[in-house]
């Protein structure tokens, strides 16, 4: 491998861009191709099927003996609210290999001794979001309650095509948020997107319980991401 | 802002070649039946036979590593395979059962 394409490769790693490198098994020599780029042909096709699932393939293209390895973003989770619920998710998500970032702009709630040793900032998500964008390598998790904080991380989730949008709340409280977003110009199809009532339906009760249901939603939302896509 | 594992085998690599170091990258090209480590797995090597990063859970690291000096001389590009029916495989011991693939290449 070139030091060029290793340079290349890292700082797309770095900046949280999926890449493919395309390697010719017989005469030596890569490519490195990052996501949204356009390949022509057979190839393309490949390098398509190899972002969507995040496996590294040997193919065969014109006689070619190629490697397509695929380097996707670390997933993380983004938390609106500093709740009980969020103390759990924050305790767990490390364990399956998540970061977790949680926002709060109520001092209350978003305080150091509640999240010990978590990246908690309190400050509302319209500024934090600002500064440290959401991707489609991201879940993002609302739990406040309150529209005023919920909603715009919502949408700006939805926007920014997270893998994982999921929203606390009663079927009643759903059904009102539904109602706020389509007024803000969100389409149907895009609401639909939103998990709630939040969280893996196993009848969870604590807010440990319901940290586990979420975040084995968030698990099964990236593992199936290409069925997802595909349908 | 990274989130990337500071072991993070290719950042390594880049480092180790920005500072003069030869370096050899071995991947995990494909592998048949129980493999502890997915087809794009890496493992780096230095001149010296620092590594980081992993191909196995450990069973053939250090056919590998001693590969890879080889193609740290010569620049030669080079295909590796372990498996139950390979004799090196016994030798090395890939304790799991499968088969693997290793790239093993220079980074120029």
């Amino acid at each position: 491998m070139d030091l060029t394409s290793l340079h290349a490769l890292n700082i797309a790693r770095k900046g949280r861009h999926a890449a493919v490198v395309v390697t010719d098994l017989d005469a030596g020599g890569e490519r490195v191709i990052l996501e949204g780029e356009t390949v022509a042909g057979n190839l393309g096709d490949h390098v398509a099927e190899a972002f969507r699932s995040g496996k590294a393939a040997a193919v065969d293209v014109a006689g070619c003996h190629l490697f397509l390895n695929v380097y996707l973003p670390p997933p993380r989770i983004v938390v609106i609210g500093a709740v009980h619920i969020s103390q759990a998710l924050a305790r767990m998500a490390p364990l399956v290999g998540y970061d977790l970032t949680i926002i709060d702009p109520r001092t209350a709630f978003a305080t150091p001794e509640r999240f010990a040793d978590v990246d908690l900032v309190a400050d509302w998500p319209e500024d934090v979001l600002g500064r440290r964008p959401l991707d489609a390598y991201t879940a993002l998790v609302a739990v406040t309650h309150d529209p005023k904080i919920d909603d715009f991380p919502l949408t700006d989730a939805l926007r920014k095509n997270c893998f994982y949008v999921g929203a606390l709340g009663s079927r009643k409280t759903h059904a009102k948020r539904v109602e706020r977003l389509s007024g803000q110009g969100l389409d149907q199809q895009a609401i639909m997107r939103i998990a709630a009532p939040i969280g893996l339906d196993i009848g969870a009760a604590t807010p440990q319980e319901i940290a586990l249901a979420i975040l084995a939603q968030i698990v099964q939302a990236f593992r199936r991401r290409d069925i997802v896509t595909a349908a | 802002m990274s989130d990337l594992d500071p072991l993070d085998p290719l950042l390594i690599a880049e480092d180790w070649r920005s500072h003069g170091r030869s370096v050899a990258i071995a991947t995990v090209i494909a592998t048949w039946g129980s493999a502890p480590r997915a087809a794009g797995s890496h493992l780096v090597v230095d001149q010296d036979g620092n590594f980081e990063g992993s191909v196995s859970g450990g069973c053939v690291e250090g056919a590998v590593i001693a590969e890879a000096q080889d193609v740290i001389l010569t620049g030669q590009s080079k295909m590796l395979e372990f498996g139950v029916a390979d004799e090196t495989a016994w030798r090395v011991g890939l304790s799991c059962g499968g088969t693997i693939r290793v790239y093993l290449e220079r980074l120029g």
